[in-house]
């Protein structure tokens, strides 16, 4: 079963304005669907991800309605047939 | 969604950047400087602490570091003044690997000498250098500061901490110096290689030691491509003069309201004049007695005159940050600012007389005045209604070294009387 990662506006001009991005590979875990998105749109990677590999402080990425943060961070496993949800927090407001 | 309102730039054009809170603006006049149109927003939504312009080699190319809490810090170009920028897929900034260490902010971005076209130079948080090669393709971090023994000792100010001023060395030497708030002054003469911390004489007011080999929150340094080796700094308290590259500081606050401040900016035809903005103190960080006035010294510290015409001098409680001022390269020179509550103000005669040329922006961060081409060849107009008084101060505003007369004696006056100095320790 294929996996659906529903892409937020802000990087939609990283996947030629695609919505949603379909992974079709079966991928086992959160980390595996989204090196496969980054393979496919890389410029999607940078904007979602740290340089040391962690998901930005004020991204979120749910699988189903569950936050990743506690379910087992990238290595979240993925049921079959589940979605993936890219938002931006609504944390993140600047003080200045 | 906004609209980006996009401006027609011509050679011979003053273009004002402004990076806010919300994005980046242009300001565009020609070279009288007294009509301006806006366009923008650009990179909307995003807060713009750096931007440059590069022309060396015949580019007319914008950077621009903008960034958001949600999705990072990027560096991004235009060659079109604004119509289309780039969107990197990758960052071209990125800590590599083994540092363990993620970007917070760009703080800023300075192409290098120009002599060496394709380097640029990329200052960020946390506190960091990036180097350019090939004209900004492709960064890479600049390990000598990065594995400076003081680095990890290192504090962040206010602001956090940041590499936020970078002077490339204009007479061919192979001498980059840095400032880092909250370390001081830094300075390499092998490209980079090594560094070598350079405050003596600055103080650290909150400090138990008050002069520290580092730990300095300096704001920002200037200096003049004639005379490289002079460097003026404003510091979290304290102006100071170097005369020797920055192994040694003096103390040249005579006659400011404060001697707190952020902004600072070198005059481009004169190595003796300074523009400042003095801030009230750091724990209440407004224009002292709500009066907005610039600062200038044209002797080289010795004495500082206000700039205050057409500035408000009643109830205004502005203020300005590091970057938030510049100058362009036009004879006479043009000096601006913006303001946190998102005025930006320009002087088109050296500071002689000021006017609001945008109202109601988002928060200024930076401002980059720049003169499209080659300004030596830009003929400056008559203002066209000067009147006699002020035609004759704009004349002496072109002729910016001035040595004695009434305001010397005057800010002689006020440095007896104590200055910043006093007030400070109040």
């Amino acid at each position: 079963m294929s996996v659906l990662v529903h892409i937020p506006g802000y990087l939609r001009d990283f996947t030629g304005h695609l919505t949603r991005v379909s992974l079709d590979e079966g991928p086992r875990t959160v980390r595996e669907a989204l090196q496969e998105l980054w393979t496919r749109h890389p410029g999607v990677r940078d904007r979602v991800m740290t340089e040391t590999g962690e998901v930005r402080l004020h991204v979120n990425v749910f699988v189903g309605g569950e936050s990743i943060r506690w379910t087992g961070g990238l290595d979240t496993p993925l049921p079959s047939g589940a979605e993936i949800s890219i938002v931006p927090a609504v944390s993140g407001g600047s003080r200045r | 969604m906004v609209e980006t309102r996009q401006l027609s730039v011509k050679n011979g054009d003053v273009l004002v950047l402004v990076g806010t809170m919300k994005g980046t603006f242009m300001l565009r006049s020609n070279a009288a400087r007294s009509r301006w149109e806006m366009g923008g927003p650009h990179h909307p939504g995003h807060a713009v602490y750096a931007l440059a312009f590069d022309q060396r080699e015949g580019r007319r190319r914008i950077w621009a570091g903008p960034g958001t809490e949600h999705w990072g810090s990027m560096l991004s170009s235009s060659d079109d003044f604004g119509h289309t920028w780039t969107k990197p897929e990758s960052a071209l900034i990125r800590f590599p690997e083994d540092t363990g260490t993620n970007l917070k902010r760009i703080w800023q971005i300075r192409p290098g000498p120009v002599d060496e076209p394709q380097t640029l130079y990329c200052g960020v948080e946390p506190a960091a250098l990036f180097e350019s090669l090939d004209g900004g393709e492709s960064w890479s971090l600049m390990r000598g500061l990065w594995n400076h023994p003081h680095r990890e000792k290192w504090m962040p100010g206010g602001g956090g901490l940041c590499l936020h001023t970078i002077l490339p060395d204009p007479a061919g030497r192979p001498r980059l110096t840095v400032a880092v708030s909250a370390a001081g002054v830094y300075r390499s003469d092998d490209g980079g290689h090594t560094w070598q911390v350079r405050n003596h004489g600055v103080r650290a007011e909150f400090l138990p030691d008050k002069y520290p080999e580092f730990g300095q929150c300096v704001h920002k340094i200037v200096h003049h491509p004639s005379n490289p080796d002079r460097l003026f700094l404003q510091n979290h308290w304290g102006l100071y003069r170097s005369d020797n590259g920055g192994d040694s500081w003096k103390d040249i606050a005579n006659g400011v309201p404060s001697d707190f401040g952020f902004a600072m900016s070198m005059h481009p035809h004169d190595p003796d004049t300074v523009y400042i903005l003095p801030i009230e103190s750091d724990l209440f960080r407004c224009t002292p007695d709500a009066r907005l006035r610039v600062y200038r010294t044209r002797d080289g510290g010795a004495s500082w005159e206000s700039l205050e015409n057409g500035l408000p001098q009643k109830d205004a409680f502005e203020t300005v940050l590091r970057d938030g001022m510049d100058v362009d390269r036009l004879n006479p020179a043009g000096v601006y600012f913006g303001t946190r509550s998102g005025q930006v103000w320009a002087s088109p005669n050296g500071g002689h007389s000021w006017s609001a040329i945008a109202a109601g922006l988002p928060p200024v961060l930076c401002v980059r005045a720049v003169v499209v081409g080659d300004p030596s060849k830009v003929r400056v107009p008559k203002p066209a209604k000067a009147k006699r008084a002020s035609a004759s101060s704009a004349k002496r505003a072109a002729k910016p070294k001035r040595v004695g007369g009434a305001k010397a004696k005057h800010a002689t006056k006020q440095k007896r009387a104590g200055g910043a100095k006093a007030r400070k320790r109040k």
